[in-house]
């Protein structure tokens, strides 16, 4: 069905199609709006879920833990305080191999309170064995939340799926969205270690430093296989829906000789800034890093890079930038703009390219360079 | 792109106005882009919501600041806003009020909202319900096509009146 729907209602109505058997959340702002839409489409009985109003976002991963341990498809949804609240049952999702997706609405850590757009949230949830993606329409918004459980529950990844959409930016924005029926695009979920009450085993047992490691070596041999997984299901997707992605989608890439890095809805305002460049003769291009984890593997060629970072690592640099050096030895003009929601248009964007210095660090909107 | 800027108070509907013009230009056949800025704002603070209207998809998230159209559903917010900041040469202003009126250098129109959901008794809460009717006034001004003006208006609200209303507002704004 053709409609049009802000990014949260996306989530809902792709949520929608994939009928989860649990799904447990905790409402939080901007995130709001997708749990009390599929709150709804349960009490209608348009989504046969049992769902869970737990009491806090801590409850509400270890409910999905529980539920997604039997075996059963688990969605949550939340941001900003919400995320870091449930961190140690992030964590622990990942560790027990547990293929839950959950949407995050990417939204600033207070203090300052602030409820506005920022990737710090999801970032500090980097390193839990979590698949991240970012979105940047409605429509992509719907078409990764379908995508993330199909890859989520392959048999070579078995690891949850954190999809982001921007606060506000894409959360409360009304696009046109395109709803379908997927199918058996996702098939049903078949979870090799499921509790079985036939069968008894031990779950979350003491693991020794004889054993400890390779658990973690599978998480990271899954990561690895989910590159190629992420790849497939993409395929898939264009080949029956016709819509595709990529791990980062490239605009006016190839013969760019400046490339502005951005994720999330800075990642599409970048494209604008990128035509408006090409109008004044800069070969500039755009790349939009969807995949986060697994990183993708990006060919670079020795262009400039203009790096936007929604985020920022203290006492270190912007997350983006420092992955991009680390991965490619990339020497990036490094942006740090966008924190707490600070509005950058597109001729902003322009104006970082424009005024670029390899290497060097600049906070927008701060005095002075950095 | 056609841009457009609504100025109101929280919970005037300001947000849904963005909305259902977004709607109707999207049954246009039409690409749009329909979002509030939302602040500290509670009931009675100044909000702004835009609307963004393309035959191609929108990338622009940013907030419009050189609107083509300025809506404003209370004309007391403009003691303490300026609505016409940024407003492009030849840009036009759109006010809920009954009678006429003129913004020194922008072309002005005037509809009574306020009087049409007084007349249709459409209140909630208290407060005339202005965003179903101000889409009907949008598209007089010719942004959007009339006829999905009235089915974005049905589609979100089964109220009959609101259709009514959006039809009032068409008709009593003067072009």
């Amino acid at each position: 069905m053709l409609t049009i729907a802000t990014g949260n209602k996306a989530v809902a109505a792709a949520v929608r199609e994939l009928h989860p058997a649990v799904i447990a959340a905790y409402p939080i702002t901007p995130q709001t709006e997708i749990v009390e839409q599929i709150a709804a489409y349960v009490t209608s009985g348009e989504l046969d879920s049992r769902y869970i109003p737990v009491e806090s976002e801590h409850s509400a991963m270890a409910a999905c833990i529980g539920a997604s341990a039997t075996g059963s498809r688990t969605f949550t949804a939340t941001s900003s305080h919400g995320l870091l609240y449930m961190h140690e049952m992030v964590n622990w999702a990942a560790g027990a191999r547990l293929p839950i997706v959950m949407a995050n609405v990417n939204r600033a850590i207070g203090p300052g309170w602030n409820i506005w757009a920022e990737h710090t949230d999801a970032f500090q949830e980097r390193d839990t064995g979590w698949l991240q993606v970012y979105v940047s329409t409605v429509q992509e918004a719907f078409d990764t939340t379908i995508m993330a459980f199909r890859i989520a529950e392959h048999e070579d990844v078995l690891l949850p799926v954190m999809v982001n959409l921007d606060g506000f930016l894409l959360s409360h924005s009304m696009q046109s969205l395109q709803t379908f029926a997927p199918g058996d695009f996702v098939p049903p979920l078949s979870l090799p270690h499921a509790i079985d009450t036939a069968n008894p085993a031990g779950y979350g047992m003491l693991t020794g430093p004889g054993d400890y490691f390779r658990f973690r070596w599978e998480i990271e041999r899954s990561m690895r296989r989910a590159t190629a997984v992420i790849a497939g299901t993409e395929q898939e997707f264009a080949r029956r829906f016709g819509r595709t992605y990529g791990v980062a989608e490239e605009y006016r890439y190839d013969d760019a000789d400046v490339v502005v890095i951005a994720m999330g809805t800075l990642g599409k305002e970048a494209e604008v800034a990128v035509d408006t460049l090409r109008t004044e003769g800069v070969k500039a291009g755009s790349l939009r890093i969807r995949w986060f984890r697994p990183f993708p593997v990006l060919d670079l060629g020795g262009r400039d890079l203009v790096v936007i970072d929604r985020d920022y690592s203290f006492g270190f640099g912007g997350v983006i930038a420092g992955s991009l050096k680390a991965k490619f030895r990339a020497d990036p003009y490094s942006v740090i703009a966008g924190l707490g929601g600070q509005e950058v248009t597109f001729d902003d964007i322009a104006g970082f390219v424009r005024d670029r210095r390899p290497g060097e660090e600049h906070w927008f909107g701060v005095d002075g360079n950095v | 792109m056609y841009e457009i800027r609504i100025h109101c108070r929280g919970g005037e509907g300001g947000v849904t106005a963005a909305r259902l013009i977004a709607l109707a230009a999207f049954r246009d056949g039409r690409y749009a882009m329909a979002w509030p800025f939302y602040g500290a704002e509670r009931r009675g603070a100044p909000v702004v919501s835009f609307v963004r209207i393309d035959d191609r998809p929108i990338r622009v998230y940013s907030q419009i600041s050189n609107p083509d159209l300025v809506v404003v559903l209370d004309p007391t917010v403009m003691d303490v806003v300026d609505v016409y900041h940024g407003l492009k040469p030849g840009g036009i202003v759109l006010l809920n009020a009954p009678g006429a009126g003129q913004v020194p250098g922008h072309r002005t129109y005037t509809v009574d909202l306020t009087g049409i959901a007084l007349t249709l008794n459409l209140v909630i809460a208290g407060s005339p319900v202005l965003d179903t009717s101000v889409v009907g006034a949008v598209a007089k001004l010719g942004i959007i096509a009339m006829d999905s003006a009235k089915r974005a208006v049905a589609e979100m609200f089964p109220d009959e009146r609101n259709v009514r209303a959006a039809e009032a507002a068409y008709q009593g704004l003067v072009v």
